[in-house]
């Protein structure tokens, strides 16, 4: 199945960049989210010692977990297993699809109730069904309208973050039959529940995300703050959660600090309205749940940013979304314009393994560097750090087996041998002599267009004297 | 990102490296030679490598490590007494100091004259106000400024909270901050060419939260910054035919030697 990236390359990604930038009610509208979600998280911080404590902590637990991955996960299986659940390993989005349509057969299902889950987008799990004649219905709030309208999420916590209200009262209006065009937020969101109440009831599968597997008790966590999750994954006979291989977590005692750092940095929250512990399905003489479990743990590319010592590091992350709430350029561009199912920083870090670097190279070049995201990281991912490695690995020698697959994808004749020449002139001093010197004097000569700077800056103009011809005189 | 506090001054030394940066040594040497007389006025010898060339950040950031080292390796040689050494920019202060070791990781003896020399770099304030205990009377006549930090100044250096202590300690000074102050200016270095659309945004919001403070000036520590931001400014100003610049700027280091009595050359 396709997954959801859209383009293919450098030009396309700069197309839509410029398209968002020119948006100025697109620019308002995300700036004032971000900055409603930045003082949010802040305000849950209030101490930097504290924040800096709980993040070493947090960071200290995903390191740990992925350092005993292989071994987590097979107890991880075990415990489930002897929990009642059904274990699946999925190498590639087709192959996850593959298991969850092999469930969705057996039982003849025709409709499937979804809890928020950015797996399930990554592997095109919506397409996957639908190809198959298959109804699935997002029931996230933000999800549900997004389906509706046709899109993808922009977001991975807000996937609607992109849509106004007035947006969201004509799309209810036009898609959902019987409903009156109404600008009422409370009037929206009882629409929208009271259309998926009835799908919850009517649902074959409910399939969800998770946010913790635990290996030590076999208990999926799931945080969500709608209800909807635990609709999905109570209310239809089979429950099918999907998840990566890296959300996998030790003891039920490492929950708890990751949960705090999740809630407060993805939304501001001390905690959600939900946390679901999920240990298997209904007991005999209990009242609900469901006949079924089933856990599709998804590699598509993970296995081989884990072999990675550096990039290892992108699988530390809980999926808090504090980067892109942070990020100066999402702000400027959305969650769209990154054309991936991960946008911001830490998508422009974990797409290239899940897509290659063919398609994505150009996310790492889309940023300043400000590092605003490692600073606001809950588990301390370098962020800053590894966008450099990628642009390195995009532009190095395209060898068999590199780390990143798509080495080389942006390597061009040009811009290395400017680089060549940059490192030839600033690296040998004689010439850095001469070259600096000629553009003081030449100063006169500077041209007035200097391209992409100029676009929207006055010229650089050389000083008349450089600094070492004013030490000179100043030292006399 | 990386150890911006607890980080162990000396105490005032006989003697100083200035590491002044391509971008001062070619487009901005006033803040270069400004930097060197605020030392000097405090009996610090200034000592200036003349083989400095550039920190080599300008191809680390853009993906081409090799060149980065090439430039990096001339570097590494030129400051072999175990004195300071002064830069009057917070980015490539940081590119020394934090990326340095990382950058020559594979050759163990160079990634460790790399840490050793990263020890004893400091940004042009945090050396001021925490070694050299800065204090002179200010100009009489009063003036607003906005100050704008470099986010690896910011983020890796810390050395916003030095920038401000010692505009602050400008009696006649008025420091105004702006919105979103932390926020990036949008230069990033090669970023501003390869996103030019992106980079303008991120510069018009800068300028617009600058000139809403009402400042009469911009000051940073980084020229890249400056450069940009003021050459934004200075581009509407041009567009909107004001002859005189409407948001100008200047280097922290020729803001303190002028305000604080510096002669002019």
């Amino acid at each position: 199945m396709s997954q959801t990236v859209h383009f293919h390359s450098a030009k396309e990604f700069a197309d839509r960049t410029r398209a968002a930038v020119g948006n100025p009610a697109h620019r308002r509208s995300f700036r004032g989210a971000m900055d409603f979600l930045q003082a949010k998280r802040a305000a849950q911080f209030p101490d930097p010692q504290a924040f800096e404590n709980l993040r070493t902590l947090g960071e200290a637990i995903r390191r740990y977990s992925l350092a005993h991955l292989p071994d987590l996960l097979e107890r991880l299986e075990a415990r489930l297993t002897a929990n009642g659940f059904h274990v699946h390993w999925a190498e590639t989005a087709e192959d996850a699809n593959a298991i969850a349509l092999d469930i969705a057969r057996r039982i003849e299902a025709r409709h499937v109730i979804k809890g928020k889950s950015m797996v399930s987008e990554e592997v095109g799990f919506n397409h996957a069904m639908e190809a198959a004649g298959i109804e699935a219905l997002e029931s996230d709030m933000g999800e549900y309208i997004v389906q509706l309208a046709g899109e993808t999420p922009s977001h991975i916590i807000m996937p609607a973050i992109h849509k106004t209200k007035q947006e969201i009262a004509t799309l209810f209006a036009e898609r959902i039959p019987g409903v009156d065009y109404t600008e009422d937020v409370d009037e929206l969101i009882r629409i929208g529940r009271q259309v998926l109440r009835r799908k919850f009831l009517a649902a074959d599968i409910g399939l969800s995300g998770v946010n913790f597997a635990v290996a030590e008790t076999g208990t999926l966590c799931l945080v969500e703050n709608e209800g909807n999750g635990r609709m999905c994954t109570t209310v239809p006979r089979i429950h099918i959660a999907i998840t990566g291989i890296e959300k996998v977590v030790e003891k039920l005692e490492h929950v708890p600090p990751l949960y705090s750092l999740l809630t407060r940095s993805a939304t501001g929250q001390a905690v959600t309205t939900y946390l679901n512990l999920i240990s298997g399905p209904r007991r005999s003489g209990e009242l609900d749940g469901p006949e079924e479990v089933h856990l599709i743990l998804v590699d598509n590319g993970r296995s081989r940013a884990y072999a990675d010592e550096q990039m290892r590091a992108t699988l530390q992350c809980i999926r808090c979304g504090a980067c892109m709430n942070h990020c100066p350029v999402y702000a400027r561009i959305g969650g769209h314009a990154y054309g991936t199912t991960y946008p911001g920083p830490i998508g422009a870090i974990v797409s290239p393994h899940l897509l290659g670097l063919e398609s994505t190279y150009p996310l790492a070049f889309a940023s300043t560097l400000c590092g605003a995201c490692g600073e606001v990281c809950p588990v301390r991912i370098p962020i800053p750090e590894l966008l450099v490695r990628l642009r390195n690995e995009a532009q190095a020698l395209p060898t068999a087996n590199a780390p990143v697959r798509g080495r080389g994808a942006a390597r061009r004749m040009l811009p290395s041998a400017v680089w060549r020449g940059w490192a030839f002139v600033y690296g040998h001093l004689k010439t850095y002599r001469l070259v600096s010197w000629l553009l003081s004097r030449g100063r006169a000569l500077s041209p007035a267009n200097q391209g992409a700077w100029t676009a929207s800056r006055t010229p650089l103009v050389p000083a008349p004297k450089r600094l070492r011809d004013l030490l000179k005189e100043h030292s006399r | 990102m990386s150890n911006t506090s607890h980080r162990h001054y000396p105490a005032k030394p006989g003697d100083v490296y200035l590491f002044a940066t391509c971008l001062v040594d070619q487009f901005a040497p006033e803040a270069g030679l400004d930097t060197v007389r605020l030392l000097e006025r405090e009996g610090i010898r200034v000592h200036f490598p003349e083989a400095q060339t550039c920190c080599g950040q300008p191809a680390y950031s853009s993906g081409y490590p090799d060149e980065a080292r090439a430039v990096a390796r001339q570097q590494l040689d030129l400051f072999p007494r175990p004195w300071p050494v002064v830069v009057p920019s917070g980015s490539c202060a940081a590119m020394i100091r934090h990326h340095y070791p990382s950058l020559f990781a594979d050759e163990p003896t160079l990634a460790e004259r790399a840490r050793e020399l990263g020890e004893r770099v400091f940004e042009l304030s945090e050396f001021l106000v925490h070694v050299v205990g800065f204090q002179h009377n200010d100009a009489v006549e009063p003036c607003t400024v906005a100050l704008h930090t470099s986010c690896h100044a910011r983020r890796e250096m810390g050395s916003h909270t030095t920038s401000t202590a010692l505009l602050r300690g400008l009696p006649n000074v008025k420091l105004v901050e702006q919105a979103h102050a932390e926020e990036c200016c949008g230069f990033g270095g090669t970023f501003a060419i390869r996103h030019p659309d992106i980079s303008e945004a991120m510069a018009d919001d800068k300028v617009q939260s600058l000139r809403a403070t009402g400042a009469g000036l911009v000051v940073s520590a980084d020229c890249g910054c400056l450069f940009n931001i003021v050459g934004h400014a200075a581009k509407q100003d041009e567009r909107a035919g004001n002859a005189k610049p409407t948001l100008p700027g200047e280097h922290l280091a020729t803001f303190l030697w002028r305000r604080t009595g510096g002669e002019r050359s």
